[in-house]
């Protein structure tokens, strides 16, 4: 085995595609993952009510909230587990968890 | 030919290590291996070496902290013996299937129950399994020479896997033979300092350990296995550039007049030499004796044994451990199961003796190879013990 | 509210916006201590080695081929983080003093659960403190084998429900108290000891780059809220973790050179316990009486903590 360069295939198949001693080499790599199949409710954002606090970015366990460009915080529902942190904290009540429906 | 000193074994194996340009020792003392470990101290603390000694708080932590500094990209030794190996066993494996390649001196010595602190094989048996690369040493020119060996071989891109080089302890340990060191000019020709595949540094993060589901583990396993066989290519090749460079050679298994001889005797470790002498008294009487010496214990090297033992009748397997339980002595277990395909294969006695520092004499490889000549099959039993 | 809670609105401006653990983790719904952990390695930024212990934030985030953290991460086994994390240290100071290395500050941080901490893990944790290594250790404290199980721990509080203290006929949940790891650290002589919450992020903060910032040992206990293992429901994670510092079952304080502070301050009239054991599935069993044992443990343990930082004097104050 020459030195290496890291496997970038996602899932490895065949054991000749283990990266020695099972090291990951790309940081953040879990991202492929998206957990928002998860939920079963989803925060919805009013923009009328959102002061822009950031907030629910803080408190968001995933990390999954962010600054659209207007400024609001919108959840990424790639991500979101649906726990309803965010709804619980916000201050001005602007985020409210609906059930999904499927 | 350079100078050679009179040295304590375990003293030499601490100098040894200082050659090497390691980066952090961490070693939790044991006897009889804490000579190794005071030494070592002494050394860091003279400031003769550029590396940290860390005295951790049990041999488990020695390991984990080996385990951390190994994946942070340094060179790093410990050493230790019998119960803190044993304290060490549940990190041994994740060592090896996480490739670090530490460099382990084992000071042998019999495990507990009851405790006895005196040498025998009992304490790298169990570690058989844990993927680590594991050689023996037969005296303590061998023990210098293997200890700067074993970080070449250890870091090298083919191998990159953990290495236990065994010292019998005390019988070897605390011997004063005199030895000859290579110079600090020769072991860095020899043995550049440390260029990891990859280390945890923020300047290239990676995740190490990570953890494997059912889908993949035996992939990883695969893995582990096969760089453990394929290590003996390299292991023999750097031994060859050792023997290029210094004159001393080394091979996975080292036979003493034993072409052609009809019964051969089997060893590890410093015992070895004791039967050689034995061998010689036993030619000189005209019986056809010679002696098989196993230096690399795992990967075990199945060629060349079959190499070494071919042609005799009666093959003495001396084991210096019990498997409770089991077939017979470990090493004799091992020869035997890859034996059973072979048409021709000698008849295999097997005698569990030594045990617990208990001394084998010239004398007793005689008595020994008499009775197990005489045998009509294969046998198991223990030497030596008072009925 | 006080000002301080007001200040905490515009705290997102404050904390770095950078992601260092990426969401696609496999942690529960409304997680406390992955969110303690996001917050943690926000303030710690890019130059750290991460040495973890097994546990609920390992499984989570490193099932191969994926791994959820951007910093330099290793994990080995359940007991070892603090020995690990002294490996690296170790070797990091030897390769940057033998210029093998860039020559700038990388901080070792052992990271384990209130397992790897307090039980299986305090032998490590206790020789790595004394060894005085350049280590900050962070318990991540969920109160329970939470990974395994809900298994208790050390670190359960008293009379809590868990798997292996369940409550019984007999026996009702977990018979002591919470082991107090932070006053072991402060017997060790480790310069800087503190508690944390992450239902207050920026103190939380504060004391992660406080702790980081020591040159030798430093430890950090974390309250991590755990919805999965307390039996309550998953939006309430950061209400729980401020009711558990108001009603003052985990005060929040540092320990610096020996001299306790509170960071936090408690209201002079605590909230009773109740408020915070009632939304719990794990206290669920607790009579009236019960609950006045546990407020009567509380008050004991608050009054043990204000007699330290009321009388005692840092170890270089004359």
């Amino acid at each position: 085995m020459k030195k290496k360069k890291a496997v970038s295939k996602k899932w490895p198949e065949k054991w000749q595609e283990i990266n020695p001693g099972c090291m990951v080499f790309t940081p953040g790599n879990a991202s492929a993952l998206h957990t928002g199949s998860w939920r079963a409710q989803r925060p919805v954002l009013d923009t009328q009510k959102c002061i822009k606090c950031g907030l629910c970015y803080i408190f968001c366990p995933e990390g999954c909230i962010a600054e659209d460009s207007e400024g609001f915080f919108k959840a990424n529902l790639d991500y979101c587990k649906g726990c309803g942190i965010c709804a619980h904290e916000c201050w001005p009540e602007a985020i409210v968890m609906v059930e999904e429906e499927e | 030919m350079g100078k050679r000193v009179g040295m304590e074994v375990g003293i030499a194996a601490a100098e040894a290590v200082a050659l090497c340009n390691i980066d952090v020792a961490a070693v939790y003392p044991i006897t009889p291996q804490s000579h190794i470990a005071e030494h070592m101290a002494d050394i860091v603390h003279d400031g003769r070496i550029n590396a940290e000694f860390i005295t951790v708080e049990s041999e488990h932590s020695s390991i984990s902290a080996c385990a951390g500094a190994s994946a942070a990209g340094a060179r790093v030794y410990t050493a230790t013996s019998s119960q803190g190996l044993m304290l060490m066993h549940e990190i041994l494996p994740i060592i090896s299937a996480m490739r670090l390649p530490v460099v382990m001196g084992n000071a042998n010595r019999a495990i507990s129950g009851p405790l006895n602190i005196w040498n025998d094989h009992t304490d790298i048996m169990p570690q058989r399994d844990c993927g680590w690369i594991c050689m023996f040493a037969e005296n303590g020119q061998e023990v210098i020479d293997m200890t700067i060996q074993s970080f070449k071989i250890a870091e090298h891109p083919d191998v990159m896997l953990p290495i236990v080089l065994n010292i019998d302890g005390f019988q070897l340990t605390h011997m004063i033979e005199p030895l000859e060191f290579p110079s600090q000019a020769q072991v860095n020709r020899f043995l550049p300092p440390r260029g990891p595949f990859v280390a945890l540094h923020p300047d290239n993060p990676i995740s190490m350990g990570c953890f494997n589901m059912p889908d993949i583990f035996a992939e990883s396993m695969k893995v582990k296995e096969t760089a453990l066989r394929n290590s003996k290519k390299t292991i023999v090749k750097i031994w060859k550039e050792w023997g290029k460079m210094f004159g001393r050679h080394y091979k996975p298994v080292e036979t003493y007049k034993a072409k052609g001889a009809k019964t051969l005797i089997l060893t590890m470790g410093s015992m070895g030499e004791t039967a050689s002498v034995a061998v010689d008294e036993m030619r000189e009487k005209g019986a056809s004796v010679g002696l098989v010496k196993m230096r690399l214990w795992r990967p075990l090297p199945i060629e060349e044994l079959r190499a070494a033992i071919r042609g005799a009748k009666t093959l003495i397997v001396m084991d210096r451990a019990v498997s409770f339980g089991g077939a017979g002595g470990p090493v004799a277990t091992d020869i035997k199961s890859y034996l059973y395909q072979d048409m021709s294969r000698p008849k295999v006695v097997n005698y569990i003796m030594g045990l617990g520092g208990r001394d084998v004499t010239v004398d007793d490889f005689i008595a020994m190879t008499k009775k197990a000549v005489k045998k009509k099959e294969d046998t198991f039993e223990f030497y030596g013990v008072r009925e | 509210m006080t000002l301080v809670q007001n200040f905490e609105i515009f705290a997102p401006k404050l904390i770095d916006r950078k992601e260092y653990f990426s969401p696609g983790h496999r942690a529960c719904q409304g997680c406390g201590e992955v969110l303690a952990l996001r917050i943690i390695l926000k303030a710690l930024g890019d130059d750290v080695v991460i040495s973890n212990a097994t546990g609920c934030m390992e499984i989570i985030s490193s099932a191969y081929p994926q791994t959820a953290w951007e910093v330099p991460y290793i994990h080995v086994a359940f007991e070892n983080a603090a020995a690990v994390g002294s490996g690296v240290e170790a070797a990091l100071k030897a390769l940057r003093r033998k210029g093998r290395i860039p020559d700038r500050d990388v901080k070792s941080v052992a990271i384990a659960g209130d397992g790897g901490t307090a039980d299986i893990g305090l032998q490590a944790l206790s020789g790595a403190m004394e060894r005085g290594h350049d280590l900050m250790f962070v318990c991540l404290d969920n109160e329970a084998y939470m990974n395994t199980g809900i298994q208790r721990s050390s670190e359960t509080p008293f009379m809590a429900a868990t798997t292996t203290s369940p409550a019984g006929k007999e026996i009702k949940g977990q018979r002591t108290g919470k082991k107090n790891v932070p006053e072991i650290m402060v017997a060790h002589g480790v310069p800087y000891v503190a508690t944390a919450c992450p239902s207050y992020p920026i103190d939380l903060v504060n004391k992660v780059k406080k702790a980081k910032a020591v040159k030798g040992p430093s430890y950090l206990h974390v309250f991590s809220m755990c919805p999965t293992g307390w039996r309550c429901s998953s939006e309430i994670t950061i209400k729980l973790g401020k009711l558990v510092v108001e009603t003052g079952v985990f005060p929040l304080y540092e320990v610096e050179n020996g001299k306790y502070r509170l960071t936090i301050e408690m209201p002079r009239k605590r909230r009773p316990v109740e408020d915070y054991l009632k939304h719990q599935g794990r206290f669920r069993h607790l009579s009236a009486d019960d609950i006045k044992m546990v407020q009567k443990k509380v008050d004991y343990e608050i009054k043990k903590l204000m007699d330290k930082v009321s009388g005692l004097k840092g170890w270089d104050e004359e």
